[in-house]
């Protein structure tokens, strides 16, 4: 077994601890075990089928849509385990939102996209108060401007970047604790993706972050945090300045110099 | 000589064509490849052999087989303008009718269809008869067997190194594939066709507006000789057709087809799909004679029963209500299973976006998949009412012939199907309202379904479109 760096973080909002994942017979995740910092974005980088998405996708439970997936060890959000038979599953993707590779905004207007959430959730208690969620998540996404003219035009009708800018808009506007972000650039063209960039430096310290990306400098500029995933195991996590500068594994260090990947 | 030998002998000499041309294009293939220096041995025969032998066997055959059709068609009205030339034919009466009668007597007994004819005059033309098919039999025997030759000839000639035979027989393939094509739309036409003149016919007799507006449908009074003024108002006809077919059969096969789409894409386990979908296409197998009889038999007398109880009145052992219940039953596994191809084509993003938000299965399913699906469950609603309207065997069986304009589904109504079966069924003369009503019946039928096609058509390509 392959030492694995300290999972620890300062200050954790979740925490997985021997956690895997078996795809039918198939294990997708050995034992990975990490923290994810509440006032920091979180990073996981590895080649193609690593399980980086895998695992994200437990953190919220995704996985419970796949019929064949197993998950053990253990999770908890804010020291309470995930998996735990009192878990209301819904209650928990409410809390940890999730933003998905390809945006996919419902086919509904942009009012009706952000509004989802809120909506099935209870969070408005009038039509104005819901209009005011509406528009601070479009704000905070940094779409506002773009769109607010056009609110009941159709959600699909925007471009991908602006597509997916709503989408974290829906995430928030259901006022999540953390987010998990999905390789959500890698169908944007490069300013799209800048803008999806900035958006994740503003919003940080409001909610904890995670996102997966298998672009490397994407990682080194938006997060704080990086862990390092190869073949369904958790190589290295750390500080994401010193696992760019410094990695201790020579997997991480090939991986970074692009000697694979 | 028969037709069955002609037959197999111009196939035989088509596969004589086959061997030989492919024979004598391989020699030439062996001839040129042995005279090349070996390095850049390019093939100078343009076709392989095999197509050479098909391109000879096509002109054997194809020529050879269009004569014999087009001379089967044509040989009796040959043979038996012959036989009205022979001596014996001179005392024929020359009232058509009976003369007709006689011929066709004689040449019924020179096929071996009788042994003798009951009219002397008939049995007098039997030998002229067999003597003239005999005749053009012969003679047509011989032509196309000179047109196989022929045909053969020519294109065992044009084997030679450059000659393109592949792209002449990828040709013949494609006029092939094209006629196989047409004979379906040119007996569509036809129908149509048919249709339309039979309908001007119709509408010569009655007026349109009356027709189409017209409230009262007796086509028995008109047939016995009331006059066909306003017998023929189609409207009650109309209103059961779609009371029957687009309201009760809908109200039971929309809701049901819907959910049970709903809860095998959704909730169902792949094994109890693997299970369920097969069983409900099974309702789609069900003969609809067998749908018609349970509607008669069974459903129809307790809706009876019922109404009766309930002090309904008008309560008929025919109804509407029982004839759109099971033709409701009919519909369900079309409602459903295009409800189910619709879903599934939205997008698991899609679901996946509505579940990550913290929502349950039932709130995705109603705010987000089956809205994204509605364009092809419209489509697949709008198909199934064009089916249902032109349904015939449960509406004929338990609907009934009374043509009420009512909206109590306890009452008998009949439908546009019901009446072109009691217009078409027992004797018919073509000549009159009451048999052609029938054919204006069937082209109304024919526009509303055809609409109800083209539109579903389109919205359903137009759904798939946004989610490619």
């Amino acid at each position: 077994m392959t030492d694995i760096s300290n999972p620890k973080t300062p200050n954790p909002k979740m925490s997985a601890r021997n956690v895997n994942v078996y795809y039918g017979e198939k294990q997708a995740i050995q034992n990975v075990s990490i923290d994810v910092d509440t006032d920091n974005v979180t990073a996981f980088i590895g080649p193609s089928g690593c399980g980086k998405s895998t695992f994200l996708r437990t953190l919220n439970r995704m996985n419970d849509t796949v019929a064949s997936a197993r998950v053990t060890g253990e999770i908890t959000l804010d020291g309470e385990d995930i998996y735990s038979s009192g878990m209301d599953v819904v209650q928990l993707r409410a809390r940890v939102g999730m933003v998905f590779q390809k945006p996919n905004p419902f086919p509904k207007s942009i009012y009706d996209n952000i509004a989802y959430g809120p909506r099935i959730h209870g969070l408005a208690s009038s039509k104005a108060d819901l209009d005011q969620i509406v528009e601070s998540s479009l704000r905070r996404a940094g779409l506002w401007d773009e769109v607010k003219d056009r609110l009941k035009d159709s959600g699909t009708a925007l471009s991908g970047g602006q597509q997916q800018r709503l989408c974290i808009g829906r995430a928030i506007a259901v006022e999540p604790e953390v987010i998990l972000m999905d390789e959500p650039c890698s169908a944007l063209d490069p300013i799209a993706t800048a803008k999806i960039e900035e958006l994740i430096h503003a919003l940080r310290g409001r909610y904890a972050i995670v996102i997966v990306t298998h672009n490397m400098q994407q990682a080194a500029r938006v997060s704080q945090r990086t862990a390092f995933f190869h073949l369904g195991t958790l190589v290295e996590y750390g500080v994401t300045s010193e696992i760019f500068t410094n990695p201790r594994e020579l997997r991480t260090k090939d991986y970074i110099t692009g000697r694979y990947g | 000589m028969n037709a069955v030998s002609i037959f197999t002998l111009i196939l035989g000499l088509g596969l004589i064509a086959w061997l030989s041309a492919r024979a004598k294009a391989m020699r030439l293939a062996s001839a040129s490849s042995e005279a090349g220096p070996a390095a850049h041995r390019r093939p100078l025969l343009h076709s392989l052999p095999g197509f050479h032998g098909w391109y000879a066997a096509l002109w054997v055959v194809a020529p050879a087989m269009l004569f014999m059709a087009v001379w089967a068609n044509v040989m009796p009205a040959l043979v038996t303008d012959r036989v009205l030339h022979d001596p014996a034919a001179a005392t024929l009466p020359l009232d058509p009718m009976s003369r007709g009668a006689i011929l066709s007597e004689a040449r019924n007994v020179a096929q071996g269809g009788a042994q003798v004819a009951f009219d002397p005059r008939a049995n007098a033309l039997v030998e002229p008869y067999r003597a003239a098919q005999r005749l053009y039999s012969l003679g047509g025997a011989i032509v196309a067997l000179m047109l196989a030759f022929a045909g053969g000839a020519y294109a065992f000639t044009r084997v030679r190194p450059d000659f393109r035979a592949r792209n002449k027989v990828e040709r013949v393939v494609m006029g092939a594939l094209l006629t196989a094509s047409l004979i379906a739309i040119i007996t569509t036409v036809g129908i149509v066709a048919s249709l339309l003149w039979e309908s001007l016919r119709f509408f010569s007799f009655v007026n349109p507006f009356d027709f189409l507006f017209g409230t009262k449908w007796s086509p028995q009074s008109a047939a016995l000789g009331y006059g066909s003024d306003n017998a023929f108002g189609a409207v009650p006809l109309f209103w059961g057709t779609i009371f029957i077919g687009a309201i009760i059969a809908m109200v039971v096969a929309i809701p049901l087809g819907l959910m049970s789409a709903v809860y095998l894409t959704q909730y169902a386990k792949p094994r109890a799909r693997a299970w369920l979908k097969p069983i409900l296409e099974v309702l789609a197998g069900v003969p609809t004679v067998v749908y018609g009889y349970f509607a008669a038999l069974t459903i129809a007398p307790n809706m009876r029963d019922f109404a009766v109880m309930l002090g309904i009145p008008n309560a008929s052992s025919e109804s509407a209500l029982a004839a759109g219940l099971v033709m409701g039953v009919m519909i369900i596994p079309f409602v459903s299973s295009m409800a189910d191809d619709s879903i599934a084509s939205v997008p698991q993003a899609m679901r996946d976006g509505s579940l990550a938000m913290g929502a349950t299965t039932s709130e995705t399913i109603r705010q987000v998949l089956v809205p994204a699906a509605l364009p092809g469950v419209v489509g697949g609603v709008l198909l199934a009412v064009s089916r249902a309207i032109g349904e015939t065997m449960i509406v004929v069986m338990a609907a009934g012939l009374a043509a009420n304009l009512t909206l109590n589904p306890f009452a008998s109504v009949t439908t546009v199907t019901t009446q072109i079966v009691q217009l078409l069924t027992g004797d018919q003369e073509f000549d009159s309202p009451k048999t052609l009503a029938a054919f204006a019946l069937g082209l109304v039928l024919f526009v509303v379904t055809l609409l109800l096609n083209i539109v579903a058509l389109r919205v359903v390509k137009r759904y798939r479109e946004a989610y490619e």
